[in-house]
C-alpha cells in the first residue's frame, strides 16, 4: 500500500435507535410503514364514502356507528393513530427531501434525460404537500364543517350533497383525488421495495397491486363529487 | 461528423467551472467517446491550449473509471455501456452535446470532468469484505450453494464501481451501489458472518458521505453499465430493516472459563 493514502473520514456509531431514525434507509421504513396505516385508512374511508348511493339512511347510520364505537371513545384511538402516522410521514418526507436537495448543490445544464421514472414518482414532493392541504381543508370542510357553508352536524348525507353542489368545491376534491391517485401509485409500489418485499417472481404483481389500488380509490372517490353534480346523488 | 461540443472546464477542486464551446470536424462513427476526446486533446495541443481532463483507464467497459453525463444522461444515450464503449456512430452528423461531469455533493469536481468518487471506497472500507483464510485458494464447490443465489451474487458483483447511479439519481444517492455491495455477500454463505453488521456500516458511511435517499424512481439502473437490478436494493432494505431489529450480540460474561 505504500504511496496510498486513502482519505478516511469515518462515520461515528450511534445506538441502535438513533441509527436507524438518524439514517435515510430507517427513514424511508418510516415513510413506508405509516404508508401501510394510510394506503389502509384510505381504502376503508373509500369503501364507507361509498355508502352514499345507498341513501342518507345508511351513509348517516354508518357514520353514528364509527363515532359511538367503544363508547365513543375507539374513533379518538383510531384519530391519533392517524394523526401520528401523518406526522411521521410528512416529517420522514421532509427530512428525506432536504436531504437529498443539499446531495446535489450544482445541478446538471442538460436537464437529465428520464429514463425509467414515472410522473407518478417524479411528482411525489409536490403531491405530498398538495395532499396535505387537502386533508386539513377536508377536515375543516366535512369533518368540523368550519368551510362548509350549511354543515349540520351529524347528517353526513347533507353536508356531501350540499358541499359538492358547489363546483369548485368538486373539483378541488377531484384534483386531490388525482394526486393521491398519482401518490398512491408509485407509493405503494415503492412501500414494498423499501420494505423489502421483492422476488423476480411476483416483482410484476407489485405494479399491478400498486396500479389497481390507485385507480380504484381515485375513480371510487371521484365518483362521488360528479355523481352529486350530475344530480344522479341529491 | 460535425459535432458541437459544449464541454464542463473546471481548473480544480476549488474554482469555479463553466462550459466550453469547441467544434469538431472530423469524427468518425468508429470511435469511441473517449477516442473522440482524445482527438479534441490533441487538436487543442496542437492549438497551444489545455486539453480535458476525463478519467479513463481500460477502455473495454470493465473498470468504472471512465463516465461523463452526454446531453443530461450518464453514459450517453445507449444503455447498459461505459463511454469507452460508446461509439460516436451513436450520435447525428451536426449534433450538440453537453458533456458534464458527476454531480453530486459526495464527488467533487477535481479538474474538467473528472470527480473524487472515494467515498465510493470508504463505503466499501465500511464492511463491504469477507472474513477469509489467507494462504491456498480453498476448493472452488466445497460450500454447495444454490445456482439462483450464486447467479444473484454473480449479477451484484458485476457492479464496476463507476457511480453512474449516482449520476443518474434525481437524489443524488448511492443506493444501487452499495445495495450492490451487501447483496453480493448477502446472498452467499461466505458472506454471513458479516452480514448484519455490514449492511448497517455501509448505510451509515454511505449517508456520512452526503448521498442523497432512494425514492425508487429506477433511474440507476437504467444508467448501469452493467444493469444493476433494484432488486438488490430490496435486499438492502430487508437486511437493514433486519439488522436493525435485531439488538447486537453481547458478550455473557456468565459462563465459566474453559
Amino acid at each position: 500500500m505504500a504511496g496510498i493514502a486513502i482519505d478516511v473520514a469515518v462515520a461515528a456509531p450511534r445506538s441502535r435507535i438513533a441509527a436507524f431514525f438518524g439514517s435515510t434507509v430507517g427513514r424511508k421504513m418510516v415513510m413506508a410503514v405509516t404508508g401501510v396505516f394510510l394506503v389502509l385508512f384510505v381504502i376503508g374511508h373509500m369503501i364507507g364514502n361509498l355508502q352514499v348511493y345507498l341513501g342518507p339512511e345508511s351513509l348517516n347510520h354508518y357514520a353514528e356507528l364509527l363515532r359511538e364505537l367503544g363508547h365513543g371513545g375507539l374513533i379518538w384511538v383510531f384519530r391519533g393513530t392517524m394523526l401520528g402516522a401523518v406526522a411521521l410521514h410528512v416529517w420522514a418526507a421532509t427530512a428525506l427531501t432536504l436531504g437529498s436537495w443539499a446531495a446535489r448543490p450544482t445541478g446538471y445544464r442538460r436537464r437529465q434525460q428520464y429514463v425509467e421514472s414515472t410522473y407518478a414518482s417524479r411528482t411525489m414532493r409536490w403531491g405530498g404537500p398538495l395532499l396535505l392541504i387537502f386533508i386539513i381543508y377536508h377536515l375543516l370542510h366535512l369533518t368540523t364543517g368550519q368551510a362548509h357553508g350549511s354543515f349540520v352536524v351529524g347528517d353526513v348525507y347533507h353536508n356531501v350533497v350540499a358541499g359538492f353542489s358547489v363546483w369548485w368545491v368538486s373539483g378541488f376534491y377531484i384534483l386531490a383525488q388525482l394526486a393521491l391517485g398519482l401518490h398512491l401509485y408509485h407509493g405503494v409500489w415503492s412501500m414494498l421495495q423499501t420494505l423489502g418485499l421483492s422476488h423476480a417472481s411476483y416483482n410484476r404483481l407489485r405494479t399491478v397491486i400498486a396500479l389497481l389500488i390507485a385507480l380504484v380509490i381515485a375513480i371510487g372517490n371521484i365518483s362521488i363529487p360528479v355523481a352529486v353534480l350530475a344530480g344522479f346523488v341529491s | 461528423m460535425k459535432l458541437t461540443l459544449h464541454i464542463w472546464r473546471q481548473q480544480n477542486a476549488k474554482s469555479k467551472g463553466r462550459f466550453v464551446k469547441y467544434d469538431l470536424d472530423d469524427v468518425s462513427p468508429d470511435m469511441s467517446f473517449l477516442e473522440m476526446l482524445d482527438v479534441l486533446n490533441e487538436k487543442l495541443i496542437a492549438e497551444g491550449q489545455e486539453p480535458v481532463a476525463f478519467d479513463h483507464d481500460c477502455r473495454e467497459g470493465i473498470c468504472g473509471t471512465c463516465g461523463v453525463v452526454v446531453s443530461g444522461r450518464a453514459h450517453g444515450p445507449r444503455d447498459r455501456t461505459t463511454m469507452c464503449q460508446l461509439h460516436m456512430r451513436e450520435f447525428k452528423d451536426g449534433d450538440t452535446l453537453w458533456i458534464e461531469p458527476w454531480r453530486a455533493k459526495a464527488f467533487p469536481v477535481l479538474r474538467d470532468l473528472i470527480v473524487d468518487r472515494s467515498a465510493l471506497d470508504r463505503i466499501i472500507a465500511a464492511g463491504g469484505f469477507i472474513g477469509a483464510p489467507t494462504g491456498s485458494a480453498p476448493d472452488a464447490n466445497a460450500i454447495p450453494i444454490p445456482k439462483e443465489d450464486a447467479d444473484l451474487a454473480m449479477d451484484a458483483a458485476a457492479c464496476i464501481g463507476c457511480g453512474a447511479c449516482v449520476a443518474a439519481c434525481p437524489n443524488a444517492s448511492a443506493m444501487l451501489f452499495t445495495a450492490a455491495k451487501v447483496s453480493q455477500f448477502a446472498k452467499l454463505p461466505q458472506g454471513q458472518p458479516e452480514r448484519y453488521r455490514r449492511v448497517k456500516a455501509m448505510v451509515r458511511q454511505m449517508d456520512f458521505e452526503g448521498f442523497g435517499n432512494c425514492t425508487n424512481h429506477g433511474e440507476c439502473s437504467a444508467a448501469c453499465p452493467k444493469a444493476i437490478s433494484l432488486d438488490h436494493i430490496a435486499q438492502l432494505n430487508r437486511d437493514y430493516l433486519r439488522s436493525s431489529l435485531r439488538a447486537d450480540r453481547r458478550i455473557v460474561s456468565e459462563v465459566g472459563a474453559g
